[in-house]
């Protein structure tokens, strides 16, 4: 017999792994794709802790149409290019009722244009960039989008610190940073106050005392500082040494513990908006602490929550559906209203898009206090 | 007609027949490996251009993702602002005839793009040897990343989507089967021994009165050019690219295929694409099977781990490449043959 050759081989495996036994056919199957792997893999392996906690809890108390939920976990390795290879895979051999994720922005643009063409829903909890949703009818979110933030960046600064001269330092490089900007200084306009002057640095820098001379000259009453928190730390520190004494006020961006390790007690007396505070007093979300803390030994943070209402809007979503049929499921999806997660309280809108509070922290003797939950 | 060009004939052919008679079987009823068929043969362009410029010419290039880069950007923005103008083409739509000539122009404008721009760096670039030249070809490919980051038009950090989903088989593999015919008969002409001269000694060759900065500055050239193909067909494919795509790390992925496979050995190097492109997915599948004790599981997730444990394995035990050069494959095949 001839010895076999390596493409034998390799097909000989391929072969087997396709012959592998499957799980039982009564489940249903979400497939799940995120970044467990490569530069974004500690917000992958948060969200899915997330996501596989919502489905255990689900599971425990009967699944999903009477069945059990199976939800199956792709990494799509930070890469470009696979998570629109994984979609496929969801779509076309794992035969899933509907897919979560992706984490980002820019791989839920690969996968959602082939989920809408195969008329499969998509939900993704996290990716905030506008163009997503707009890819098509089965195409949804249960996050806020980049204008929303800006939105009540700015009218927490109106209401809340009566802010009458504002400035707004923009990352250049970010788009995040770019569009927050937009949508701060349009809801100031609309209100009748004005941005009185905006500064802009880039990612990478590490000096800003040009512009924050400025800002010191300017007596503001509060800065807006969209930006992600790798330069914020250093901006806030120098500015507390520039002597500038007003507040300022950050994005979902700010959300790391290294910010408050830079700055240290610059950091303090400063607010951010975020999808979610561990430290919300409501039941709901201390519940969720707990059972989180339990399991994983950690707090989880604003992507465990977001990935777990995610996950548990999808499974409600079924269940109203009362089917599989990917149709009913998106306009059951369509239809959610007042959906009680942890992030707050969740209707999809007509665009597809999430129509959620979000909640507004002060740093305080080093850790992120919940000052209030603004709604839409 | 010569005998290698009746094979280049011959294989563009059956590419027509195949894409004509299974292209729409597989895309629907197997969409997850029709994704994987067209991602080995990106990668085997990719893997087969670099290799005329690590493999054959000696250099040591680490920016292909960047010719790539271009291909792909300049062909997608050649389909969504050209296509509609010219050929008409609405969201994506037409008849087949039509979107396949505007496949064909846009591969064709994104290879020579890329061509040019390979041109732009060799020349300058190319004077340098080994760890030097390395490093200017990193640089370069992040220029290009960083350029396209910062140019608004291009869609920056947001990435670009492409309108016309036309790479289909016949446009992968046909591109496939020319990179390698390209390549091969480039490699094996009269004018080629001046690669492999410029590789082996290339005093020596200075000394023969060989032009070796030209020799260079044809490899790369070439090299480019398949490599913005490549470029073409991801982005018609995948119907979005972002800068990120085209990193420092698709530059190494593609490195690590050519010395798998072994510098200057197309078949290898076409065996290695094939293999590096099915092993991620195949440890994909592994750990979704019951096979594996459950507390194992946890392991394969971490697929990446067993994937660079594999390269490290095979480098160990195949240092010259999975079939050394060409001459060793085929004692191997004869081999084989003779059981």
């Amino acid at each position: 017999m001839a010895k076999p050759t390596w493409m034998q081989v390799c097909l000989g495996v391929l072969t087997l792994l396709s012959l592998a036994p499957q799980n039982s056919h009564a489940e249903i199957k979400i497939g799940a794709v995120t970044c467990l792997t490569g530069a974004l893999s500690t917000f992958g392996v948060s969200s899915i802790q997330g996501a596989k906690l919502a489905v255990e809890e689900i599971n425990a108390s009967g699944g999903t149409l009477g069945q059990p939920i199976q939800l199956i976990v792709e990494d799509n390795g930070s890469k470009a290019g696979e998570t629109a290879t994984i979609t496929r895979k969801f779509i076309s051999q794992d035969k899933v009722v509907v897919i979560l994720g992706d984490l980002t922005s820019s791989a839920t643009m690969e996968g959602a244009p082939l989920a809408q063409a195969a008329k499969i829903p998509l939900l993704t909890p996290s990716a905030t960039n506008v163009a997503i949703t707009k890819i098509g009818n089965y195409i949804f979110r249960s996050c806020f989008i980049d204008p929303f933030t800006g939105k009540i960046m700015a009218k927490f600064a109106l209401d809340h610190l009566q802010a009458k001269r504002a400035i707004v330092m923009t990352d250049v490089k970010q788009d995040y940073s770019v569009g927050l900007t937009e949508a701060i200084e349009h809801f100031f306009n609309q209100n009748g106050a004005r941005i009185s002057n905006t500064f802009s640095y880039s990612s990478g820098d590490t000096d800003f005392r040009t512009q924050l001379t400025e800002v010191r000259n300017a007596h503001p009453d509060v800065v807006f500082l969209p930006g992600y928190y790798t330069e914020v730390g250093l901006i806030l520190l120098q500015a507390r040494q520039l002597g500038i004494k007003c507040p300022f006020v950050g994005g979902e961006g700010w959300d790391s513990p290294s910010l408050i390790q830079v700055a240290g007690k610059a950091a303090e007396g400063n607010y951010y908006t975020d999808h979610f505070s561990a430290a919300d007093p409501e039941p709901r979300v201390q519940n969720f602490v707990q059972i989180y803390r339990a399991k994983y030994g950690a707090i989880p943070d604003a992507l465990a929550a977001l990935w777990y209402d995610g996950a548990r809007l999808l499974a409600q979503a079924v269940q109203r559906a009362g089917s599989t049929d990917p149709a009913k499921i998106r306009d059951a999806l369509a239809a959610t209203r007042d959906f009680d997660g942890v992030t707050g309280r969740i209707s999809i809108d007509e665009n597809r898009n999430a129509s959620k509070p979000g909640v507004i922290l002060k740093i305080e003797s080093g850790e992120p206090k919940m000052v209030q939950q603004i709604t839409p | 007609m010569s005998r290698s060009l009746l094979n280049l004939m011959l294989a563009l052919v059956a590419c027509v027949f195949i894409s004509f008679f299974g292209e729409n079987f597989i895309a629907s009823k197997f969409a997850y490996y029709y994704d994987i068929l067209i991602s080995i043969g990106v990668n085997i362009i990719l893997a087969t251009s670099l290799n005329l410029v690590n493999g054959y010419t000696g250099q040591f290039s680490l920016g292909h993702a960047g010719f790539m880069a271009i291909g792909a950007y300049a062909s997608a923005s050649w389909s969504n602002h050209l296509d509609p103008l010219i050929f008409g083409i609405v969201a994506g739509s037409g008849n087949p005839v039509v979107t396949n000539v505007a496949m064909f122009v846009s591969t064709l404008f994104a290879g020579i793009f890329a061509a040019i721009a390979g041109f732009a760096v060799g020349v300058p670039s190319l004077r340098l040897k080994g760890d030097y030249l390395a490093i200017v070809t990193l640089g370069f490919g992040e220029i290009i990343r960083v350029a396209i980051l910062n140019l608004d038009f291009l869609g920056a950090s947001r990435g670009l989507s492409v309108t016309g989903t036309y790479t289909n088989l016949f446009w992968t593999y046909g591109s496939v089967v020319l990179c390698i015919y390209v390549v091969v008969s480039l490699v094996h002409s009269t004018y080629g021994r001046g690669f492999l001269t410029v590789r082996d000694d290339e005093v020596a060759a200075e000394a023969m009165g060989i032009n070796t900065t030209k020799y260079k500055v044809v490899a790369f050239v070439v090299a480019s050019f398949f490599a913005g193909v490549a470029g073409a067909l991801y982005a018609h494919f995948k119907a979005f690219v972002t800068p990120e795509g085209f990193n420092f790390f698709r530059s190494v992925d593609v490195v690590v295929i050519v010395i798998l496979g072994g510098m200057g050995s197309t078949i290898g190097v076409v065996f290695a694409a094939v293999l590096l492109t099915i092993l991620p997915e195949a440890l994909r599948a592994l750990a979704h099977t019951q096979f594996v004790p459950t507390a194992y599981q946890g392991l394969l997730e971490n697929r990446l781990i067993l994937y660079s444990l594999l390269l490290i394995i095979l480098m160990l035990t195949r240092p010259q490449g999975l079939f050394g050069d060409g001459a060793a494959f085929k004692k191997w095949l004869g081999r084989s043959r003779a059981d």
